[in-house]
């Protein structure tokens, strides 16, 4: 089983510096130290284990460091910044795990993107040596690119000639798209083994900066001092420490503090419930900071986020999520009011940031999300995101004067606190179509709404009454899970994320597209494949039909 | 084709018929001649050297010898003769005709080799180009600048072909080629080794022994490409090659000789009265050979290598003496690799023999390596001494493939790191060594005079005698 824990202490292949504004993450990859054997993580290549101490190192920053305000990426070998994904480990990785380990590298950089954006946190790709493929891929999702010019280092994305496939993790997408790199010279370094040097590399927009070796140090630090000049970072702020999780592991599921996941193999599915806060909660900055990372909204975060990644990593056959949540409406409106007055405060801005990026995990979840809304559940506010993260929601519907009739309520949260990768909120999304309705609804701010009322105004798909409750329930569920996986996979992606596109939504639509298709394709992965056979010195044998 | 010297840059490939190509180079030379200034040899170049320039490229009679000033060398461009029946003589491609362009899907894999291997000419050039202060005689200073110019040449028989097949970026790659330097921390070399000086004779005769040999062998290895005008061109700079390791053995061999009369004349082979009466003791050479050996030995890349494969698999760099192997396919064979087992032993893997390429090569070259060795050793025994010099296992002080890091004694037994630390200076050239090796070295530029470390060679160079004038002008 994988799990996503891990700590500065125990990192094999990241090293996490601090000095005032500034912090220095160094790439210097144990090769022997690979997540799973048959494989040497040479040349500072890496698989997700390296990839889970980075996401770890930044949400360490984020919270523990909240006075580092430009994050600079350097490596800690000789003339050789990274070279990429291993190919060996995607050779010999099955297609689900190559497309989980490619998702979670694109989540980890898209947070990079989302955390400079709206949060003050920046970062400098210091490329202090070669860098190929995934290793330029995550210089892309940095606010800037420096590369040593010492005639002979270069950086590219090797992936079409060398292995027959995509870059993994968005590099042609930010190319064009974010550094707006001229689309014929995209195609020119996108079809290069070598890549290019420096001076070619600054011409054509891929990079930001260069310097000879002896002056490369100062030009990196000049430009993450001047990006943290910028930042909203607070100079002077204490952090928090994030402690181990509250997690127990068994046959039944996942069971944390606030958020339990109960399997249910026979059904295919699993149900998530999240627990709303306890009343009386903090109110203050102060109340806040001391709850530290037992803070309802970020406990609950870190727990939620955690689940959704060891579903995806460890439960390939549990393909539909059955969405619960379990409290009182009221608590959480109240958590939602303290964080929309305090947002100005750095832990509270950054645990917005948190459940941002973590409900927009769930929304490119590989899996099929209902969300069911009973007796006792509080999808209010911030956790009635998950309903509008979910393909359908049901919601019980009770005869009128009924005690305990489930209601839902919309606050801040649902009106722009939580953009999806999109740029837009999830309701402004879901009525895409009536752009009207989410000024009705917003008038109705802190409002409840019954079964019936939710219904009406499009909230919910279906308000079944407690007589059909329960087969309603059972059949949807089983209908659902006898589908095609795929098909299904498909559909929610497609489905899921209507309008305008972002870098973002694209990443993600190009890489369950594109590159899903070419893994899957024989001049990729088949027996005479160009990833099979890389490195076994055969040549791979192309099909040469365009299709 | 004869060589032609009436045009700017003598050559055997009608290069009087490409007028582009013709232009390109023209536009380089001056180019190298201010390279050659500024990095090649310091304050030689006025001096007449005694060169021989190649003529031909017959196996008899390819070069002619007279007094030149290296500026003026007639760098040029020589391929040995074609052979129209040629086939890729190895890979996935075997038996099918060679190839006398680039093919497209391998473009960027040839230029890279290209460019790595000339990476290395002007490399050494640099990193020697202080050693004429110091020369031990004025043949001496001749061998030394003889190899100078024709690594030179080497450099021009690289960017020829970057120009002749690679289009834009092959000229880009040439500029390049003058544009890092040896050392140079902000533009150096590719190659690690390539960017130390070489700062004494004594490694100078263990450069041109070891690392000149790894040149031979990796020019073997291209000499056997499908990619006939890179076979071509390293064939015939083999022959120069052979000059270099000769210069390194017979150096070598010479150093022994002095060493033994030393040793007679004072009567003991104690190190120190050896040091004390001005020769280079045993155990100081030992540890020399030990250097430059395991150095040379992790040019060759790592002993797993999928690169090494893939150019085997495309017919781009073969085994050295391909045709001397039976099976020139390699696909379903395997090779049994020594590496460490993790727990201070060592265990045999077995894996796919075309990975295995650079081990193969490496394996030729350590028997070639042998050969020297013998020689010297035949000295010592001759003259009534035990002691003999001995090359170090290929696993000692490796930095690249499976023994990379994994601490040994000579022997290639694994041994704790801090007991290779403590033991290190048994092993290899201490600073103090260094430091006796360079009290050594004063410039001797009397003809037929000899610095007192090192004995005169056998016979001179082109029959000459060995008090000839071989560097005129000092």
């Amino acid at each position: 089983m994988i799990t996503f824990d891990t700590a500065p202490a125990r990192y094999r292949h990241w090293r996490l510096q601090v000095d005032g504004r500034i912090a220095t993450l160094t790439l210097d990859v144990d090769e022997d130290a690979g997540l799973k054997p048959g494989y040497k993580l040479k040349l500072n290549s890496y698989d997700l284990g390296v990839d889970i101490e980075l996401h770890d190192a930044i949400q360490r920053i984020r919270f523990e460091h909240p006075q580092v305000a430009t994050v600079v990426l350097t490596s800690g070998k000789d003339r050789m910044f990274c070279a990429g994904a291993n190919i060996y480990m995607l050779g010999t990785s099955s297609h689900a795990w190559k497309v989980n380990f490619c998702k979670f590298t694109n989540e980890t950089r898209n947070g990079m993107e989302d955390s400079s954006r709206h949060d003050g946190l920046k970062f400098v790709a210091a490329l202090n040596g070669t860098t190929a493929g995934g290793g330029y891929e995550v210089a892309l999702a940095c606010d800037e690119i420096l590369l040593v010019d010492d005639r002979s280092t270069v950086v590219s994305l090797p992936e079409v000639p060398l292995l027959g496939v995509l870059p993994g993790t968005g590099g042609l997408t930010r190319v064009v798209d974010k550094r707006k790199v001229r689309r014929d010279l995209a195609d020119l370094f996108c079809t290069s083994q070598d890549g290019v040097r420096a001076d070619r590399a600054k011409e054509w927009g891929l990079i930001d900066g260069s310097a000879a070796p002896a002056n490369f140090p100062a030009l990196v630090a000049g430009r993450a001092s001047a990006l943290a000049e910028a930042s909203i970072r607070p100079a002077d702020a204490k952090g928090i420490a994030l402690n181990p999780l509250n997690r127990t592991i068994d046959e039944a599921g996942y069971h944390y503090t606030h958020v339990d996941v109960a399997f249910d193999r026979a059904g295919r599915a699993a149900t998530l419930t999240v627990r709303g806060p306890a009343e009386g909660g903090p109110e203050t900055a102060e109340a806040i900071h001391a709850a530290g990372d037992g803070w309802w909204p970020l406990a609950m975060a870190r727990e939620l986020d955690d689940a959704i990644l060891m579903l995806r990593t460890n439960e390939n056959d549990l393909g539909l999520l059955v969405i619960k949540t379990e409290g009182s409406v009221q608590a959480v409106l109240k958590a939602g009011a303290v964080m929309e007055a305090l947002k100005e405060d750095w832990l509270v801005r950054e645990t917005i940031g948190f459940l941002r990026r973590t409900f927009a995990r769930l929304d490119v979840s590989s899996r099929s999300l209902y969300a069911v809304i009973d007796q006792g559940s509080c999808f209010a506010g911030l956790l009635f995101e998950l309903a509008l993260a979910a393909d359908r929601s049901y919601m019980l519907a009770l005869p009128d004067g009924e005690e305990n009739a489930p209601e839902i309520a919309l606050d801040a949260f649902n009106f722009g606190l939580l953009p999806m990768v999109n740029g837009t909120s999830r309701l402004a999304t879901r009525f895409i179509g009536t752009p009207d309705k989410v000024d009705i609804l917003r008038s109705r701010n802190g409002a409840f709404f019954t079964a019936e009322d939710a219904v009406r105004e499009g909230l919910v798909t279906v308000a079944p009454d407690d007589i059909d409750w329960e087969d309603e329930i059972r059949l949807a569920l089983e209908e659902r899970a006898s589908l095609s996986p795929d098909a299904l996979t498909g559909l929610e992606a497609s489905l899921r994320f209507p309008g305008a596109e972002t870098v973002e939504t694209k990443v993600f639509g190009r890489l369950s597209a594109w590159q899903n298709w070419v893994f899957y394709r024989p001049n990729s992965t088949g027996e005479r494949g160009a990833l099979k056979l890389f490195g076994s010195g055969s040549k791979p044998q192309f099909n040469w039909e365009r299709v | 084709m004869a060589i032609n010297y009436q045009e700017r840059i003598p050559n055997n490939v009608d290069l009087g018929s490409n007028r582009t190509l013709q232009r390109a180079l023209e536009h380089w030379q001056p180019e190298f001649l201010n390279w050659w200034q500024d990095m090649g040899p310091t304050d030689f170049q006025a001096r007449d050297v005694y060169l021989r320039t190649a003529t031909s490229v017959d196996a008899k009679g390819w070069a002619t010898y007279g007094h030149v000033r290296m500026p003026e060398y007639r760098w040029g461009i020589f391929l040995a003769d074609r052979n129209p029946d040629r086939k890729v003589g190895f890979g996935d491609e075997f038996g099918k005709d060679v190839w006398q362009q680039v093919p497209g899907e391998h473009r960027s894999t040839l230029r890279r080799l290209i460019v790595t291997q000339g990476d290395t000419e002007p490399a050494s050039v640099e990193q020697q180009r202080l050693l004429g202060h110091t020369a031990p005689s004025l043949y001496d200073l001749r061998n030394l600048f003889q190899v100078n110019v024709e690594e030179g040449r080497h450099l021009w028989a690289m960017v020829y072909l970057l120009h002749a097949y690679f289009g834009r970026d092959g000229r880009e790659e040439a500029e390049e080629l003058l544009q890092r330097h040896s050392g140079d921390s902000d533009k150096p070399r590719i190659l690690g080794t390539f960017n130390e000086p070489i700062s004494d004779w004594l490694s100078f005769f263990m450069f041109t022994y070891f690392t000149d040999r790894d040149g031979k062998y990796q020019l073997k290895s291209l000499a056997e490409s499908s990619f006939d005008p890179l076979a071509r061109t390293c064939q015939f700079m083999l022959t120069e090659e052979a000059h270099h390791m000769f210069v390194g053995d017979t150096g070598i061999a010479r150093v022994v000789r002095r060493t033994i009369e030393v040793m007679k004349e004072i009567g003991s082979d104690d190190p120190e009265a050896v040091r004390r009466a001005g020769a280079v003791d045993l155990p100081t050479l030992q540890k020399y050979i030990n250097f430059w050996f395991s150095s040379a030995l992790d040019l060759f890349g790592a002993d797993q290598s999928s690169n090494a494969a893939s150019y085997f698999a495309n017919g781009l760099k073969g085994r050295p003496d391909e045709t001397s192997y039976e099976d020139h396919i390699a696909r379903d064979q395997t090779y049994d690799l020594e590496v460490p087992d993790g727990q201070g032993g060592v265990r045999l893997d077995q894996i796919p023999l075309r990975n295995a390429m650079n081990e193969v090569s490496r394996a030729s070259y350590v028997k070639d390596c042998e050969i020297g060795v013998v020689r010297w050793n035949r000295l010592l025994q001759k003259a009534g001494y035990d002691h003999r010099l001995v090359l170090p296992s290929p696993r000692f002080r490796r930095t690249i493939g499976s023994w990379a890091n994994v601490p040994t004694d000579t022997t290639g037994k694994p041994i704790s790191a801090a007991e290779f630390v403590a033991r290190q200076g048994e092993w290899l050239p201490t600073d103090q060594d260094r430091g006796f090796i360079a009290s050594l070295m004063k410039g001797v530029y009397e003809p037929g005079k000899m610095a007192g470390w090192i004995a005169p060679p056998d016979r001179g160079i082109n029959a000459q005698p060995v008090d000839y004038e071989y560097v005129r002008g000092n």
